[in-house]
């Protein structure tokens, strides 16, 4: 059984992080039933007349990486999104249930958009950086939610840049087009970007899919070491990349949660025949 | 083996011909657009060979325009010709970059097939048309209200006083801003539509408003696209010629005031060519053709730098 399980044993990187990053486990004790940041209560989703998400409750929990992970179409990407209201965009679109953010409704009437989703940063599927300077980049979100002043800037920027993991790259290129980085630099500056917002949570949409495994492993690298700052809830199609950097792991299949646990327990040893399936390679 | 062989030989052979055939046909038709555009420049110039022989350069400054006694200057034309379209623009650029962004960001759904559908439908109107509606409709309408309300109010200003004919520059200015408007607007439109989404939602996450995704984010990137644009609605009332003799009034004079008559380049053309029995007078209608050729030229050469100035300042160099 064990064998089988492709998360727990194909992890090329796991030892180098292991040195750097010794605390793992150690602020993720508190389990899914702690103080969650983010608290989904039986919330559900649907564009038009198709219902996405069909009563979710989970909890993300403060300074962990929780992982959501199920096959295409299963819902994950629109609970991501769900979280700070970006289908705000989409016509027609209903919810249910409710979505907290430190007990207080995502939802609730009057509520401010740009305070909650300076509070929830957002990282996406494809790297979207402006066409602006790298430190046009990162200095826009401070700058529209007037978080800093503009000599302050410069050392925000680059304080951002090096938890980002990118400064020494760009350090001599701030005034250049952010849009000429490679791709896992641009997915690292928008990282910076998310950041320089001072975020409580950070929602990852798929942040590796279009990487490739170098920069796969930086982003990684740098997800692990965030979250001592940050909570953190990643989407990925990629259940070794769910294994190696989270602390929680919730499947979801057909906009239901599936099975909600401990990362470790999740892959070897999930309560649900569904999570086994799919884990094991048999779906999606 | 060999049989098919030769079989697609000899296939890849007639495709060949059949390739190369096509390439030169290509190459033609590619190469009849400069060579036109040579014979244009040239007939324009040995049609004018006279009047530059007799002005010069000095057309281009003169104000004089006497079919009686053989002396023409083209400036007033220019100089409507230029006005009439940079206040086009003025007027048009805002209304249509509004309803693009309108039609692109905000407005609902269902209402923004049939909006822009309506105001493209504006381009397919025929120009002697907008001419006729001037004429009976908006004239008489600016001459009443709009004209007297911009004297009573800014009449301090040199472009706002004197007496109100009805047909003038500001007349001019406006049909043509009508008329170029489904231009900018439709293209400003779909450069709009090509901004990736992902751009609103880099912004909107970062807890931009949806004023501060669109100037931030959207504008910017879409903005060599906007400049092309409206440098394609320039094209449009620079060459304008129907409705515009129909308004402006056909004065060969340079006025400050915005309500006195004018002309431009292509409604003199247009308006004297039938009447001009000297040959100096048609030369000189030909000088003038040539000169607003070479001002087309120029205005166009100068918006293409400003694009190519602004796309490289944008971060052009995309991956």
């Amino acid at each position: 059984m064990t064998a089988t399980l492709p998360g727990r044993t194909a992890m090329p990187h796991a030892s180098s992080l292991k040195p750097t990053l010794a605390a793992r486990g150690a602020p993720a004790t508190r389990g899914p039933g702690g103080e969650p940041v983010v608290e989904a209560r039986e919330f559900r989703f649907s564009y038009g007349p198709t219902e996405v998400l069909k009563g979710i409750s989970l909890g993300v929990a403060r300074n962990a990486v929780t992982a959501i992970i199920g096959p295409s179409g299963c819902g994950k990407s629109t609970f991501l999104r769900a979280i700070n209201r970006m289908h705000e965009l989409l016509p027609d679109v209903r919810h249910g249930g409710d979505l907290l953010l430190d007990g207080q409704s995502i939802y609730a009437p009057g509520r401010d958009l740009v305070d909650l989703r300076r509070r929830i940063g957002m990282v996406f599927q494809r790297p979207n950086p402006f066409p602006k300077s790298i430190f046009d980049n990162v200095a826009y979100g401070p700058t529209v939610n007037r978080l800093a002043l503009k000599r302050d800037l410069p050392e925000l920027v680059e304080r951002c840049l090096r938890q980002a993991a990118l400064w020494d790259e760009v350090k001599d290129r701030l005034h250049e087009p952010g849009t000429g980085l490679s791709g896992g630099q641009q997915q690292r500056l928008c990282i910076a970007r998310a950041l320089a917002n001072s975020p409580e949570v950070l929602l990852m949409d798929e942040p590796c899919s279009a990487l490739d495994p170098i920069a796969t492993q930086k982003v990684e690298e740098l997800i692990f070491a965030l979250k001592e700052h940050y909570t953190i809830a990643i989407v990925t199609h990629n259940m070794q990349q769910a294994a190696r950097v989270s602390d929680f792991t919730g499947f979801f299949d057909s906009g239901e949660l599936i099975e909600f646990g401990d990362t470790d327990q999740l892959f070897t040893a999930p309560a649900h025949e569904r999570t086994e399936a799919y884990i094991t390679g048999r779906f999606g | 083996m060999s049989p098919s062989a030769t079989g697609s030989d000899a296939t890849l052979g007639g495709a060949r011909f059949g390739d190369r055939l096509f390439k030169a046909a290509l190459t033609l038709t590619a190469l009849a657009v400069p060579v036109l555009l040579g014979f244009l420049v040239f007939e324009l110039w040995a049609g004018s060979r006279e009047a530059i022989g007799e002005f010069g350069l000095g057309f281009l400054t003169s104000s004089e325009w006497d079919p009686v006694e053989g002396r023409f200057g083209a400036l007033p034309l220019i100089f409507g010709t230029v006005v009439s379209s940079a206040l086009a623009l003025l007027i048009a650029v805002p209304l249509s970059l509004g309803v693009a962004i309108f039609l692109t960001e905000f407005a609902p759904m269902r209402i923004r097939g049939p909006v822009s559908f309506l105001i493209e439908l504006l381009a397919a109107i025929p120009s002697v048309v907008y001419g006729l509606w001037g004429i009976f409709v908006m004239i008489p309408f600016l001459r009443a209200t709009v004209f007297p309300f911009l004297k009573d109010t800014l009449g301090f200003l040199p472009f706002f006083q004197g007496p109100i004919y009805g047909p003038g520059m500001l007349s001019a200015a406006i049909i043509l801003a009508i008329m170029v408007m489904p231009y900018i607007m439709s293209v400003s439109r779909e450069v709009l539509l090509a901004v990736p989404n992902t751009q609103r939602e880099a912004a909107l996450a970062l807890g931009a408003t949806r004023w501060e995704a669109l100037t931030g984010a959207v504008l910017p990137y879409a903005r060599s696209g906007i400049i092309g644009a409206v440098i394609l609605g320039l094209g449009r009332a620079l060459g304008e010629t129907m409705a515009v003799t129909m308004v402006i009034g056909n004065r060969h004079e340079i006025a400050a005031s915005l309500f006195a008559p004018g002309y431009t380049m292509a409604a003199a053309i247009a308006n004297e060519f039938a009447e001009a029995v000297e040959n100096i007078h048609l030369s000189a209608l030909s000088y003038v053709a040539l000169t607003l050729f070479v001002v087309t030229v120029l205005i166009n050469a100068a918006a293409r730098l400003l694009i190519w100035r602004v796309a490289q300042g944008g971060g052009g160099k995309s991956a």
